[in-house]
């Protein structure tokens, strides 16, 4: 077991550096609109691509898709790239609860923010999904983004047999996992995993915090939007002139500052919490590449025993003298050579592989996060500041109270 | 948990007391102290009024002294005519504790810098409950000290004076009970009164005050629970800040590329967040939530003027009453004409100090709104610039 090739990684990374400006594309996931009624009724979304990359017919075009052809598509990708060591976003989770109000027709605001969280949701999905250079090559994937009528993917459904059975083999691998004891020659790899499970730890801590205080700035929202109404009845009831016009004042005040609260635990939820939420299931798609290097290496570590007991065999063929048995060992000694040839040879091509996969996520995670954190700074400061705007022009009618 | 009253300065003044400039009876809070469950207060008073033996004394009062001398007034059939200031809420650190004590029995997952910054936040929490508790024990006796008539009360001396321990023990069962049906037959009687055909309202001044005072105490007491609410919200937030910034700590430091930088930064900014929020709930506190419940207390202690007011009507009504029917009958008239004429004089006599009375009710709280709202409007205004500009981030 021989430790494979350590690469050039300056050259790797130039590399990166130089299919990184090629990519010129953008998806707008939009116009979320109710088809058909009851228990049957499904979501449409419609999925435009802007693009000016060659391998495109057109250079601006949409289609429609609901939810289901989105997991298909994934589902798709996933069974082709997981496998070989590429990190394939995953797709946005399935909502029996939600989806059913929405089914049913109910026009609340929670549905809404339902469709308008899975909207997103599913924008940066794809968006995510194109940026990969080797995804974007795929023709499951253009044909997602192009054509006008997809076959319904089956397998997606929830509760259904096929997804009852895709979570028996998730057990089941995970099981194997914790008897596969690797002999690890490259540090690299084991210093990878704890570094992301390091991180899996901290967001998932980071994101429970941040979904408290959504759920708490949402909550003062309401309260300031109460006191508000109060306050104005307050200044109704109040026969001192200038203190009514006051109590007013501040009632409208405490309006606009409820307003923004509300747009504060938007941008709290889109782009703070989703974020945080989006990476958790992308180190866990990271996680389980590394997973499959691993059971690659069980393969070919199968094999090499397997290949070993042959030529045993063999040998043991040849003190009893037994030609023709003999002659069947030589021949399953060559088919088990070749396969550990193939198994040495998959193993270090997924190791390659995941070597610049995961150098191209840690770049992504970087820009992602930096530019969200300063958003969302920004929006911290702006609220700040609108605050100030409200308070000065409220503070002269305080004082004219006489 | 112990907590000490410092000087004069830290005390949140929520309502404006307004003295009148006279100084020949003053009366502080100059010190207090929190026990196990109960505060002592030490009442210290400086006057030149003959009726002391000393121009500065203290003496030390607990809650329910306090009480005892609220009821007293409320009682005396002299000050029947008067708003009586509203008695100051029992010292309640209950749930400060409680929550103190849930933050000791502890939480593993939280690290020490997070503990340290909770166990702070309560403690401020509990200290600010005592500045409060005492400040509404001050005004009261303040109130008291400022009016021409309520000062000169006995009792009051007595309670600014007296060395010993005033043997009030807190109301048992039979006379809490006897508290609270008095209050029903009270509001039953109030109804009664009002809607009684025949007693009309003969001042224009004190039906404009009835039907402004019924619904503004019932305005403003929602008020004052919204703003709590509104608090509250406030203070969760300061709290969710703690781990988030941890959190944001942590990942900082773990990461060896660009990333460090704006995950150190946005943890420190939620820190600043924090500390604001944290300010931006107590000052909401003091000069509105507080300012509110005062002037809810009040106003209830108005309307309690006019149903006594309104009982004296009834009284005079009834007398006149029996006045026609003595005469009618010619029995006991002279009785009868002696009774008639004391429950008018009453009746007149509470009227004109019922009509002064609200009219300085009116214009205290005017005061007092106007003080609290710019003092809410500078702070607001402070916090949100102190913590608003951020310049340097990556």
């Amino acid at each position: 077991m021989s430790a494979p090739v350590i690469f050039d990684r300056s050259r790797e990374e130039i590399e990166e550096e130089a299919n990184g400006d090629v990519f010129d594309i953008e998806i707008g996931v939009s116009d979320p609109e109710k088809v058909g009624d009851g228990m049957n009724a499904y979501m449409a979304y419609r999925v435009t691509t802007k693009t000016s990359l060659s391998m495109f017919s057109k250079s601006e075009f949409s289609v429609k898709r609901r939810f289901s052809d989105f997991l298909g598509l994934h589902s798709k990708l996933a069974s082709k790239y997981l496998h070989v060591g590429y990190i394939v976003p995953p797709a946005p989770e399935k909502s029996i609860v939600g989806m059913t109000k929405v089914k049913v027709g109910k026009e609340d605001s929670s549905s809404t923010e339902f469709v308008e969280k899975r909207r997103a949701a599913l924008e940066r999905y794809l968006q995510r999904t194109v940026k990969h250079p080797t995804l974007l090559q795929d023709p499951d994937l253009r044909q997602f983004l192009e054509s006008s009528e997809l076959p319904r993917a089956v397998n997606t459904q929830a509760l259904s047999g096929a997804g009852i059975l895709r979570m028996v083999n998730k057990a089941a691998d995970a099981v194997n996992k914790m008897t596969i004891k690797m002999n690890e020659s490259d540090a690299w790899f084991e210093e990878k995993q704890q570094q992301f499970e390091n991180l899996d730890q901290q967001l998932r801590k980071l994101h429970a915090s941040v979904e408290a205080l959504v759920c708490h700035r949402k909550e003062l929202s309401a309260n300031t939007a109460a006191f508000a109404k109060s306050a104005a009845m307050l200044g109704n009831s109040e026969d001192h002139t200038a203190l009514s016009r006051a109590l007013s004042q501040l009632a409208e005040v405490e309006e606009k500052i409820d307003q923004l609260h509300q747009e504060q635990a938007f941008a709290d939820f889109y782009m703070f919490s989703e974020l945080l939420s989006d990476y958790i299931r992308l180190i866990a798609a990271v996680k389980g590449v590394f997973d499959h290097r691993m059971k690659c290496w069980q393969k070919w570590e199968d094999a090499q025993i397997t290949l070993l007991k042959k030529r045993e065999t063999e040998a043991k063929m040849m003190v009893a003298n037994k030609p023709d048995k003999i002659q069947q060992a030589k021949n399953e000694i060559r088919e088990w050579e070749a396969k550990v040839q193939q198994g040495e040879r998959d193993f270090e091509q997924i190791s390659k592989t995941i070597r610049k996969e995961v150098g191209r996520f840690e770049k992504e995670r970087v820009k992602d996060f930096k530019t969200v954190i300063i958003k969302y700074l920004e929006s911290l400061v702006q609220t700040q500041q609108q605050l100030i705007k409200y308070w000065e022009a409220f503070l002269p009618e305080a004082k004219a109270i006489a | 948990m112990e907590g000490r009253q410092a000087g004069k300065e830290s005390k949140p003044s929520s309502v404006s007391v307004d003295l009148q400039g006279d100084s020949s009876l003053q009366v502080e809070i100059s010190d207090a102290v929190s026990e196990r469950d109960k505060v002592k207060f030490t009442v210290q008073t400086k006057s030149c009024l003959p009726h002391f033996t000393q121009l500065e004394f203290s003496v030390v009062r607990q809650h329910e002294e306090f009480i005892w001398l609220h009821d007293a007034y409320v009682e005396n059939e002299e000050y029947a005519g008067l708003i009586i200031p509203p008695a100051p809420p029992r010292p309640d650190f209950e749930a400060s504790r409680e929550k103190l004590q849930k933050l000791g029995e502890g939480d593993s997952s939280i690290t020490r810098e997070e503990f340290a910054k909770m166990k702070q936040e309560l403690e401020a929490e509990y200290l600010a409950i005592f500045k409060k508790t005492v400040a509404m024990h001050e005004v009261f006796l303040q109130r008291l000290a400022a009016h021409p008539t309520l000062r000169r009360d006995h009792n009051f001396f007595v309670f600014l004076e007296y060395g010993q321990d005033l043997s009030v023990r807190g109301k048992n069962r039979k006379e809490l009970l006897g508290g609270y049906l008095r209050n029903i037959v009270k509001s039953a009687d109030e109804a009664l009164i009002t809607r009684m055909s025949g007693l009309k309202e003969v001042d224009d001044f004190f039906e404009h005050e009835r039907t402004f005072l019924l619904e503004y105490h019932t305005r403003i007491r929602d008020a004052c629970l919204r703003a709590d609410r509104v608090m509250y919200s406030h203070k969760c937030l300061a709290d969710d800040y703690i781990p988030i910034s941890a959190a944001l700590n942590s990942l900082g430091v773990q990461e060896v590329n660009q990333l460090k930088m704006s995950f150190l930064k946005l943890a420190e900014f939620f820190e600043r967040l924090r500390k604001l929020e944290g300010r931006v709930a107590s000052d909401e506190d003091l000069k509105l939530s507080d300012m509110l419940r005062y002037y809810m207390r009040d106003s209830q202690a108005a309307k309690d003027l006019l149903y006594r007011r309104l009982r004296a009507l009834a009284d005079y009504e009834n007398a006149n009453k029996a006045l026609d029917k003595a005469r009618t009958r010619n029995r006991e008239v002279r009785t009868a004409e002696s009774h008639q004429q004391r429950c008018c004089q009453r009746f007149e006599r509470l009227s004109d100090s019922a009509k002064q009375e609200l009219m300085d009710f009116k214009s205290r709280r005017v005061i007092s709104f106007r003080k609290n709202l710019i003092e809410l409007a500078e702070l607001e205004l402070k916090h949100a610039k102190g913590g608003g500009t951020q310049d340097t981030w990556v």
